[in-house]
């Protein structure tokens, strides 16, 4: 366990969902919207708590890939490359993503945590494609000159804090 | 009454309505369905797809996740569940290391005699799984993980969860990236584990063997400088036999000495010897915290698992553990002490081999709490199954052997210290040194008393004085956990909690040979026999016992004898 790290919020995340095992991914997606990912510490901590196999718990994390183990940026960009999106264009558009915050296949999170590039499957949005999410707001009919727009004024609100 | 039934292979078999499964069923009815992750005493899986059957219409079924019910028709064995077995075994063997000759488990894997069996003689497709993925884990004393052995059947990983409620180990990732392993795939030794090794029993392949230390015993015994002594933990001698070509119901104490004898150890001792000594420490312990009213219930320490359990999990409880070290511990610091004070074989370094049905005890060996001047009193622990391939690696034809006694000067024991062995023996043990007489009825009430058998708690009330004791046995770690979770709830009031980690206690531990859990419950028979045919019934009626209090441990039996674990 890590001295340096708060587990009060992490009481209150067991508080509300008790310590029953059914209730693991809904404590970890509650973690994971606090912190963006899901720190090391809390598993120990979990196990303890909850009584369940530590390595249970990371296979949970580690089976779901909603679930990241990494630390996050502020602003999670997901962008789609389902088959619509992906015909309409979307590889050019993650391409932009990645050339402009250098990011990559390999690599998802800028070094400042401020972004994370991330693909998905489909957000069933075909009819918009090709769609990109920041943070879960949806932006349609992606172009390359839109993708950067929207870059720099994500960069621009940075700034502005 | 019409008798319900189904059709297996075109012949009837009847059906009594409370089968788990289609699998047990077939069984039943004499035909050998082969499966890998299907075992009677966990949880269904379904993962290896081996007990495949289909019906009257084609229909293909995992027998093991499948409910029988009354004109069920099905068949076990054609052309197509036979293909079908032997692709799942070739895409099974695809990601497998196919080193035979020099894996740990040659001859006794699964996945080598089902292959044999189903005939696979090609493998077409390569082995995709890469070096990251394949890191063998070799930093437990007890066990070594070596995932290019997994066929990912799950059987450990329900072992170390349902049984055990330990949860080092787990699946972890997803698909082709699924693989077994501890939590950000620490290192086992910093993984929850125990080290009791129920995972390498379950084990269908070597992927967790339980680590060998033969090497380093011939070692010993080849070094012209070494003054090697060993002990033999009671639930030894009732599990070597069927390996070694001897009845496995008789006791084979006497041949093991012998062949430990001729294979040059210079002196063998019974590790009952030791557990005597536990006895008389362990019920002195009882008695005081009872008339104290401290710290109860009293939890026995004798095993390592048990321990690493409370150290690693349930820390909280720590107080309530007996500071008595095992049997093991206290017999090698008491013959180690004894040696060096005595000069016993001057200008030559003593070593003491542990010879256990345990994998916990080779951590328990190295463990800093039971060192004497950094040295540990027993230097090393081998297992029944290491000692087996001992004989057999030093051509002494076991069988043949004519039974010796062991050593003096710390050759005898008491029928309560054979008992160790068996779930309820240590309990029963320390019931016979607190009992007010040794008669004959005194000792046959004793047995009677709920302590016995091979449920996985047991409860029991006598009378000590005027005092009515509460005692709970158990065996397996998680039932261990339900006990514990009663005491800390307060719906149970104990005063004495026996716990061994291994299902049926030290007889089923992973060092001995692999067998049912049904089977491996008839060795407790055997160490009941043992002791009914032994004089002494009672630890402190051993005359050797006054002997080593008087001689050896001559007051110092607080630094010798016990021992204070911490959190892990």
């Amino acid at each position: 366990m890590s001295d340096c790290f708060d587990y009060g919020s992490i009481d209150e995340i067991l508080a509300k969902h008790g310590t029953d095992h059914g209730a693991i991914i809904a404590i970890l997606q509650e973690i994971q919207e606090k912190y963006n990912y899901l720190p090391k510490e809390i598993f120990p901590y979990l196990a303890e708590k909850m009584k369940f196999g530590e390595a249970r718990i990371y296979g949970v994390a580690t089976f779901y890939e909603n679930f990241s183990l990494e630390p996050k940026g502020k602003y999670i960009i997901r962008c789609c490359d389902g088959t619509a999106c992906h015909v309409r264009g979307s590889q050019p558009i993650l391409n932009q993503l990645y050339e402009e915050l250098g990011l990559s296949e390999s690599k998802h999170t800028t070094d400042d945590l401020n972004f994370t590039v991330e693909t998905v499957s489909c957000l069933g949005a075909c009819g918009l494609a090709p769609v990109i999410t920041v943070n879960g707001t949806v932006y349609p009919a992606m172009t390359q000159a839109k993708t950067s727009e929207l870059i720099k004024e994500l960069k621009e609100e940075l700034k502005n804090g | 009454m019409s008798q319900d039934y189904m059709i297996i292979d075109g012949m009837p078999v009847a059906l009594e309505g409370n089968e788990r499964n289609l699998i047990e069923v077939i069984r039943k009815s004499g035909i050998e369905m082969p499966t890998f992750c299907y075992h009677s005493d966990l949880s269904i899986y379904g993962a290896c797809r081996m007990c495949m059957v289909e019906d009257e219409r084609g229909r293909l079924m995992a027998s093991c996740s499948t409910l029988p019910y009354p004109g069920m028709n099905i068949r076990t064995n054609s052309e197509r569940l036979r293909k079908y077995r032997r692709n799942i075994l070739e895409l099974l063997l695809a990601e497998h290391c196919r080193d035979c000759t020099t894996c740990s488990n040659n001859g006794t894997c699964h996945l080598q005699s089902l292959a044999i069996k189903f005939n696979v003689q090609t493998v077409r497709f390569a082995n995709t799984k890469t070096e990251e993925e394949l890191k063998v884990d070799d930093s437990s004393p007890c066990i070594i993980k070596d995932p290019s052995k997994c066929i990912l059947c799950g059987d450990c990983v329900r072992e170390c969860n349902e049984i055990q409620a330990v949860g080092a180990i787990d699946f972890a990732f997803r698909g082709s990236k699924c693989t077994i392993a501890t939590s950000f795939n620490k290192p086992l030794i910093e993984s929850p584990c125990v080290g009791c090794g129920q995972c390498a029993v379950a084990c269908p392949t070597g992927a967790i063997v339980v680590r060998d230390n033969r090497k380093k015993v011939w070692e010993m015994l080849d070094d012209p400088n070494a003054y090697v002594t060993c002990e033999i933990a009671p639930a030894v001698r009732v599990a070597i036999g069927r390996a070694l070509g001897v009845s496995e119901q008789e006791n084979s104490m006497g041949k093991i000495v012998a062949a430990l004898h001729r294979m040059g150890f210079d002196e063998v001792y019974d590790t009952c010897t030791g557990a005597d000594i536990t006895v008389i420490e362990e019920a002195n312990e009882f008695v005081d915290r009872l008339t104290k009213g401290e710290n109860l219930p009293l939890f026995t320490s004798c095993c390592p698992a048990w321990v690493q359990f409370l150290e690693k999990k349930y820390p909280e409880f720590l107080p309530n553990l007996s500071s008595c070290k095992s049997p093991m511990s206290m017999f090698a610091s008491v013959i180690k002490t004894y040696q060096k004070e005595n000069d016993v074989a001057p200008g030559k370094k003593y070593y003491h081999v542990g010879i256990m049905p345990c994998t916990a005890k080779k951590f328990e060996a190295q463990r800093d709490e039971l060192k004497t001047d950094g040295v540990p009193d027993t230097d090393i622990v081998i297992t029944t199954q290491e000692l087996i391939k001992m004989i057999r690696e030093s051509g002494i034809l076991f069988d043949q052997l004519l039974s010796e006694s062991v050593d003096m000067p710390f050759g005898e024991m008491s029928g309560a210290a054979v008992i160790f062995g068996v779930t309820g023996g240590v309990t029963e043990a320390v019931l016979r040194k607190i009992s007010s007489d040794n008669s004959r009825t005194t000792m046959n009430a004793l047995a009677y008393v709920g302590v016995r058998g091979m449920e996985g708690v047991k409860e029991a009330t006598v009378m000590h004085g005027d005092r009515e004791v509460k005692i709970a046995v158990c065996s397996g770690l998680a039932n261990a956990e339900k006990l514990l979770n009663k005491i800390k709830s307060g719906e149970a009031h104990y005063d004495l909690v026996e716990v061994m980690a291994c299902p049926g206690g030290c007889i089923s531990g992973a060092g001995q040979p692999y067998l049912s859990r049904v089977d491996r419950f008839e060795r407790g028979k055997a160490l009941y026999e043992t002791d009914r045919t032994m004089a002494i019934k009672r630890s402190q009626d051993n005359p050797l016992i006054k002997k080593i209090y008087e001689n050896v441990l001559d007051g110092r039996e607080h630094e010798m004898l016990h021992v204070h674990y911490g959190k892990k």
